[in-house]
């Protein structure tokens, strides 16, 4: 019987702290909370000093205050007699429509732009390399500026349009006018309007919410008749047809809706020096929205171009096998695939978008930026509130839309044995 | 069977018929066409569309730059050149091509740029290409040091000083290890070179400089501008950003709970907020942070917060190298004994860093696009010059041609660094498909 050699049974000693992997980490962990604690005590005791000396405290008091002054583009009410807490408020919807509107628009621009590239006719795939290219690998910042100059510099004043020989005319059967003011285009009107509903803090359209509550039933009835139809496949190996219901579902009760609250365009009319009626929108927003939809499209063309690649050619040819139609194989065997990879960088691009949105500041958009980040900073001298105040309103949404992938992410995982 | 078959049938060929010419429409560019082209009804139509754009493209755009003008001295008088037709007007790139590229900086001394910039891709070469002379590396380390001297002047001594901290350090080194074990000799360095770099760097290189003056002119750093200021934040944030990135994403998949607690707030921090509040952070709270009374360069504020904010994504992608290495190859790495510095060294960064080039040169050109952003904070980089351009009445009203000219010049740049990381790709592609 082996013997074991003696193991030595030394007591703990200081220089283990170092040289035993077993209590390394522990030192090391000890000295880099010592530091990280040192470094948070000198950064904080040095604003306490400099707010001191400046003779300022540290309060959000200020947000409550009159903010007293205006705010071009607002979605809720909002007058220069509104707190400073209200204007930020406007400047976060802002952003956030900015921010919804172009991820919705760079979503068709960029997946359009990711299959043509892909198209098996040359003329066309070049044409969408080059864009792709272009936009990448130029500042976004350019672009912004670029489209506003056009916005601004080149398209007609309100008065071309005036007149018998007028140089302007406006577009789409005389529903869209595009002038360097900005884009006068139709707005939604309801003459049997339900009113609004008041939140305390704004208003809600109930017309809106109608409209959203009915598109919803429509979405959950589709659905239902989808399954059902699967299960009938599913018992009897045929499919009922149902492409015409659903389009009676979808369409059906909008039409129902439509009359019902009176729904009609208000157009923009030319009255005296510029349009009246009409929704504005501003020359800052367009610039902004379509330069973050051709930015970011490039963006995303390249990731939907990536997931199409990355489903593998057999999965295709197997499907083809299996005797599906190109179109079932697309929406039954490649999409499927495609959109687990395509998916999680496109959610990373909203959150480029969203972040991007604060360029604003370069054309005026009042969003976050200029109105917490910007005016009334300026007006109250709280930089270090404001600035905290609006890093953390940026951190939750950006959180919010990681969470949202995560989620995702989680619910399409492989389900791996 | 065969026999009454050659019998029966009347004529049997024995020669091969000469080949016949493939039919016109199966050759050349008649079916390149077909088949690229107008194989169905849908690619007519997209081939058809296609066209339209680009002759859109050229008859909006076409005439105006060949009308351009390149020899002018105001708008005025290149409108005067054009005579009411539409032409772009590039004299004004002509007309401030040196502020453009320069800023402010003063003009007798733009050599020093030049020399820095010139300097400079001299020391990148070794780290891009292989096959130079390895001994190069040593002037690439060399230049952080030379292009600060060239582009801010002042004494030499100062960067000689903070040179002298490394040869502080290794000094300390030396001297400890043979004391004691080279861990603490490692931690006694590093105290070393801080204390010289804190207390005595300053003092010492401002004596030396009374004693034997070196010195060039120093330019202050608000005479900066132009694509010189991009350059300068960008290839310093790159340069910072990489080592940081690595650091900060080995720490997010460390064992250790507290570091890698502080790495990960650190990066979703980041990468939560835009850029464009860290940079207002720099110019106007910074102030806050530090210790009453001291201020220092809005150019290396706006540097240090470049490189956290690239440094955040970077260690996203690199941590999504590191995740996609099998785990065979940490097992491996630990198999041999090697310890967690030399098996990150030697096994596992190579293969990661490998995997993320593509990421990596994407978060670069990225960076080098946000240098852009400076001009919301008051630095004349090239969108900031434009609208300084803009400003004086010679070329008030120009927009086009700047932004142009601004954009070629990213395009171009970009453009090279994705082309550089396909060829690195390429380069270290070592499997075998």
């Amino acid at each position: 019987m082996a013997t074991m050699p003696d193991v030595r049974k030394d007591g703990f000693r200081l220089s283990m702290l170092i040289y035993d992997t077993r209590y390394r980490s522990i030192t090391l962990q000890v000295i880099f909370l010592g530091i990280f604690v040192i470094a948070a005590w000198w950064l904080i005791h040095n604003t306490v000093e400099n707010l001191r000396a400046l003779g300022k405290d540290f309060s959000f008091g200020f947000l409550t205050v009159r903010s007293g002054y205006d705010i071009n583009q607002r979605l809720i009410e909002y007058s220069s007699d509104s707190t400073h807490a209200r204007a930020f408020l406007v400047g976060l919807l802002n952003t956030l429509l900015v921010a919804f509107l172009a991820c919705i628009s760079a979503t068709v621009v960029g997946v359009l732009a990711g299959v043509l590239r892909l198209s098996k006719n040359w003329l066309v795939a070049r044409l969408m390399t080059v864009y792709v290219e272009a936009f990448r690998n130029i500042p976004l910042l350019i672009w912004i500026l670029l489209i506003f100059a056009i916005m601004t510099e080149s398209m007609p004043a309100p008065s071309a349009f005036r007149g018998e020989n007028a140089t302007s005319s406006m577009m789409l059967f005389d529903s869209i006018a595009v002038t360097n003011r900005g884009v006068y285009v139709p707005e939604p009107l309801f003459s049997r309007s339900l009113g609004n509903l008041d939140l305390g803090i704004f208003l809600v359209s109930l017309d809106l919410l109608a409209i959203v509550a009915v598109i919803l039933g429509s979405v959950l009835a589709n659905r239902k008749l989808l399954k059902t139809a699967e299960r009938i496949q599913n018992d009897t190996g045929v499919r009922p047809v149902t492409w015409w219901k659903s389009i009676l579902i979808f369409l059906a009760p909008l039409v129902v809706l439509k009359f019902a609250l009176g729904f009609h365009l208000g157009l923009p009319e030319l009255r005296g020096f510029n349009f009246a009626d009409g929704t504005f929108l501003r020359n800052s927003l367009i610039a902004l929205w379509f330069a973050l939809t051709v930015y970011t499209g490039a963006f995303i063309a390249e990731t939907v171009r990536a997931g199409i690649m990355a489903v593998s050619h057999g999965q295709t040819e197997a499907a083809a096998a299996l005797g599906l139609r190109p179109g079932r194989i697309m929406s039954l065997v490649v999409l499927p695939q495609a959109l687990r990879v395509i998916i999680p960088p496109m959610i990373s691009q909203y959150l480029n978008i969203t972040k991007n949105t604060s360029l604003a500041l370069a054309v005026g958009y009042m969003d976050i930026r200029s109105t917490l980040g910007g005016i009334t900073i300026n007006q109250t001298g709280r930089e270090l509130e404001g600035m905290l105040l609006m890093m953390l309103t940026y951190l939750v949404i950006s959180l919010l839309i990681s969470m949202a992938m995560n989620v995702y992410n989680a619910s399409v995982k492989l389900k791996e044995r | 069977m065969s026999d009454t078959h050659a019998q029966t049938v009347p004529f049997v060929r024995d020669t091969m018929l000469p080949q016949q010419a493939p039919p016109t429409s199966q050759i050349g560019a008649v079916r390149w066409l077909r088949e690229n082209l107008f194989s169905s009804v849908l690619n007519v139509a997209l081939t058809v569309l296609a066209v339209g754009t680009i002759v859109w493209i050229v008859m909006h755009i076409g005439p105006w730059l060949m009308n351009s003008v390149w020899n002018a001295n105001s708008l005025a008088e290149c409108r005067q050149i054009l005579a009411g037709e539409s032409g772009a007007c590039f004299a004004v790139i002509r007309d401030r091509w040196h502020q453009l590229m320069f800023g402010f900086y003063p003009s007798d001394l733009y050599w020093r740029p030049i020399l820095a910039m010139v300097l400079m891709l001299v020391a990148i070469a070794p780290i891009l290409f292989d096959k130079l002379p390895r001994k190069l590396i040593w002037f690439s380390a060399l230049y952080p040091f030379v292009a600060f001297w060239l582009l801010w002047g002042g004494s030499l001594w100062l960067p000689l000083a903070v040179i002298g901290g490394f040869a502080v350090g290794y000094g300390a080194f030396l001297g400890l290890s043979r004391v004691t074990g080279s861990v603490l000799a490692l931690i006694g360095a590093v105290l070393a070179a801080i204390v010289w770099w804190v207390w005595l760097a300053a003092p010492v290189s401002s004596a030396l400089q009374s004693a034997v003056s070196l010195s060039i002119r120093p330019v202050p750093s608000r005479d900066f501008g132009g694509f010189m200021l991009s350059i300068i934040i960008g290839v310093t944030g790159i340069a910072l950003s990489l080592p940081l990135g690595i650091m900060l994403a080995l720490g997010r998949k460390s064992d250790m709970l507290l570091i890698k607690a502080i790495s990960v707030g650190f990066i979703e921090f980041i990468r939560g907020v835009p850029l464009i509040t860290l940079l207002f952070t720099a110019s106007l709270l910074l102030n806050y942070f530090l210790p009453p009374g001291t201020s220092f360069d809005i150019i290396l504020r706006v540097i240090i917060m470049v490189t956290l904010f690239a440094a955040a994504y970077m260690a996203e992608v690199i941590r999504g190298g590191l995740a996609a290495l099998p785990r065979g190859q940490y097992e491996a790495a630990d198999a041999l004994g090697l310890d967690y510095w030399k098996a990150m060294r030697l096994i596992i960064l190579p293969q990661a860093l490998k995997i993320s080039i593509p990421g990596i040169v994407n978060t670069f050109i990225g960076l080098f696009k946000d240098t852009t952003l400076v001009v919301f904070i008051g630095l004349l980089d090239p969108i900031g010059l434009s609208n300084a351009i803009r400003a004086d009445t010679n070329w008030n009203g120009i927009y086009w041609e700047l932004f142009i000219f601004i954009g070629v010049c990213f395009f171009i740049f970009c453009f090279g660094m994705s082309r550089y990381s396909m060829y690195l790709e390429r380069r270290l592609k070592t499997d075998h498909r």
